[in-house]
């Protein structure tokens, strides 16, 4: 990523030497630190640069709204998205529907995430363990959780327990599966040397083991956000008395496109926080890794 | 070279006395190492030489107490080796150090909390004192490996282990670490066993070379050079001569296999050496 935008520095700073040369003459004798703006403007021109495509859309989005090329039943506005976002959060129904799918979204993580961490962490370091459990675990790891709904619903009924449990079933296999190769491709020299060197089981594990597969286990954690929020979303279309997917279904049945499109925006930056939340562990707990310097 | 004495906190044991006699492993069919008798003096600096996957390594790991021999009987001290030990340590080839681990608490590793600060002591001996909070990334092969050094030497071993440590060095960082080993030796007084295939390391640092050959010492000669040695003296070239046309003269006859892994179970017969 880095190396792309050094390319466009570049060729934006070829194409800029150019129109200033032009400039130059006519300001000649003037002193003026053009060095200090021409690096100020790249800088601003980087930072500004992704957005353009985005606020492109958003206008022409805006324009086409106003003149009503585009109907506001099937699009809203996108002034009056924001406005609708604006009243929902003014009259404290927003946030309590985020807190209620946060809260969700994280229990569900919780329990599927940290079965599937221990359970991980048990077959990825005993043999026997492997044995019998890894087989029946990756049978059952191609069933997609949404196909298990009608038997969830039989089961739990429509309420909280059935959305945690379709959650955490999903989460449960990217981090099974990311720590047991983790911990399976930890460099078995290094165990070696840990041994030698009088290591303990327990400091075996907690120096050598446990770091040498947290990158693999971050990937996990990071597949299992994105799932997350996915199965989250469909279980509370199915019902829900609370939460983003009741409000996106309740403004559905009252024609309320803009409270939808609201509902759609708050899934996108609750999704969009979890992976920079993650990112953020990456770069913390990988910080001796020179790709995450 | 200067000889400083430096004492590590607890003051240095001394060598421990290695006694091999009759010793054999073999990995399935296959004999790696047969009828091996050695003695080792305490403090003594022996080199074993020897082409690749001849048995060398395999007799250092015994020595470890990695793996176990399939015959005969070695002795540390006059008692039994029957797996790892508290005073022996191992440097391999590669540093092995825990990249997401800095630079002192690689050094650090499996030490008691209260001999903690003996790591930043020792990697001043290294001249890595400096470079205490550094990550391994950050360091170049050299610097790794004497880093793997302190973190051997900070247990103040009594027998110190080194499986062809220096073998993916470049030659000036060679000749350095040669300097810095030897040094250390002197002033710890432990007993070093290198493995290598390096014939003029062995000659640079060792009291006696044995060369492992079809799996057991076929030659064994003591180096009566003054310490610290020059490369360019007539008597180091006229050794290193000697010793290598030695290790070459066998090789016309058999060759031994690369890399003993991999001929497990693979059937002898029918085989012709590519050469």
């Amino acid at each position: 990523m880095s190396r792309s935008s050094d390319q466009q520095l570049a060729a934006f700073a070829a194409m800029e030497s150019g129109l200033l040369q032009a400039t130059w003459y006519g300001t000649q004798g003037v002193w003026f630190p053009w060095g200090k703006l021409r690096s100020f403007s790249y800088a601003v021109f980087q930072r500004l640069l992704p957005w353009l495509v985005p606020l492109l859309l958003v206008s022409v989005w805006q324009i086409s709204s106003v003149h009503g090329w585009i109907s506001v039943r099937v699009l809203p506005a996108p002034l009056s998205v924001l406005d609708a976002a604006w009243v929902l959060a003014e009259s404290g129904e927003l946030w309590k529907h985020v807190q209620i799918s946060a809260g969700r979204a994280l229990l569900g993580l919780a329990v599927g995430g940290g079965l599937g961490l221990a359970l991980g962490l048990l077959t990825g370091s005993i043999r026997w363990a492997e044995t019998l459990l890894d087989s029946t675990i990756q049978m059952v790891r191609n069933i997609p959780a949404l196909a298990l709904i009608p038997l969830v619903i039989l089961w739990f009924g429509i309420d909280e327990t059935a959305k945690l449990f379709l959650i955490s079933v999903a989460v449960f296999f990217p981090i099974y599966i990311n720590t047991f190769h983790g911990i399976r491709n930890v460099d078995a020299g290094l165990i070696e040397m840990g041994r030698t060197y009088g290591l303990s089981q327990w400091g075996l594990y907690r120096h050598i083991i446990l770091p040498g597969a947290l990158s693999s286990i971050l990937v996990g954690l990071r597949f299992s956000l994105g799932l997350m929020w996915v199965i989250l979303i469909v279980a509370e279309t199915i019902s829900a008395q609370a939460g983003i997917g009741y409000l996106t279904m309740n403004a559905r049945e009252f024609l309320q496109t803009d409270v939808v499109l609201v509902g759609i925006l708050l899934y996108a930056v609750l999704g969009k926080l979890a992976d920079v939340f993650a990112k953020g562990l990456e770069r913390y707990w990988l910080r001796w890794h020179p790709g995450y310097q | 070279m200067t000889h400083n004495t430096f004492t590590t906190a607890s003051t240095p044991a001394g060598g421990v006395r290695l006694h091999i006699q009759n010793l054999g492993k073999a990995y399935g069919q296959r004999q790696v190492l047969h009828n091996t008798d050695l003695t080792i003096e305490p403090g003594e600096f022996l080199a074993i030489v020897g082409r690749s996957g001849c048995g060398k390594s395999t007799l250092l790991r015994l020595v470890a107490g990695l793996e176990s021999a399939t015959q005969g009987k070695l002795q540390v001290d006059g008692h039994d080796v029957t797996g790892l030990r508290d005073d022996t340590r191992i440097m391999f080839q590669e540093a092995r150090l825990l990249p997401w681990q800095r630079v002192a608490d690689n050094v650090a590793l499996g030490l008691p909390e209260a001999q903690r600060d003996n790591a930043a002591h020792v990697l001043a001996q290294v001249g890595l004192g400096d470079r205490l909070n550094e990550w391994p990334a950050k360091l170049s092969g050299g610097q790794r490996q004497r880093v793997a050094l302190a973190r051997a030497l900070v247990h103040n071993p009594r027998l110190l282990l080194l499986d062809e440590p220096l073998g993916a060095l470049d030659a000036l960082t060679r000749i350095e670490m040669h300097a810095l080993i030897e040094q250390l030796w002197h002033d710890n007084g432990f007993t070093a066993l290198l493995v290598t295939h390096d014939v003029q390391e062995a000659v640079a640092l060792a009291d006696r070379i044995i060369l492992i050959e079809d799996g057991s010492v076929s030659f064994d000669e003591r180096v009566d050079l003054p310490r610290p040695r020059s490369r360019g003296d007539a008597r180091f070239a006229a050794l290193e001569k000697r010793i290598l046309d030695r290790v070459l003269q066998h090789a016309d006859e058999t060759q031994c296999p690369a890399h003993d892994e991999a001929w497990l179970g693979l059937p002898a017969h029918g085989l012709r050496w590519a050469i």
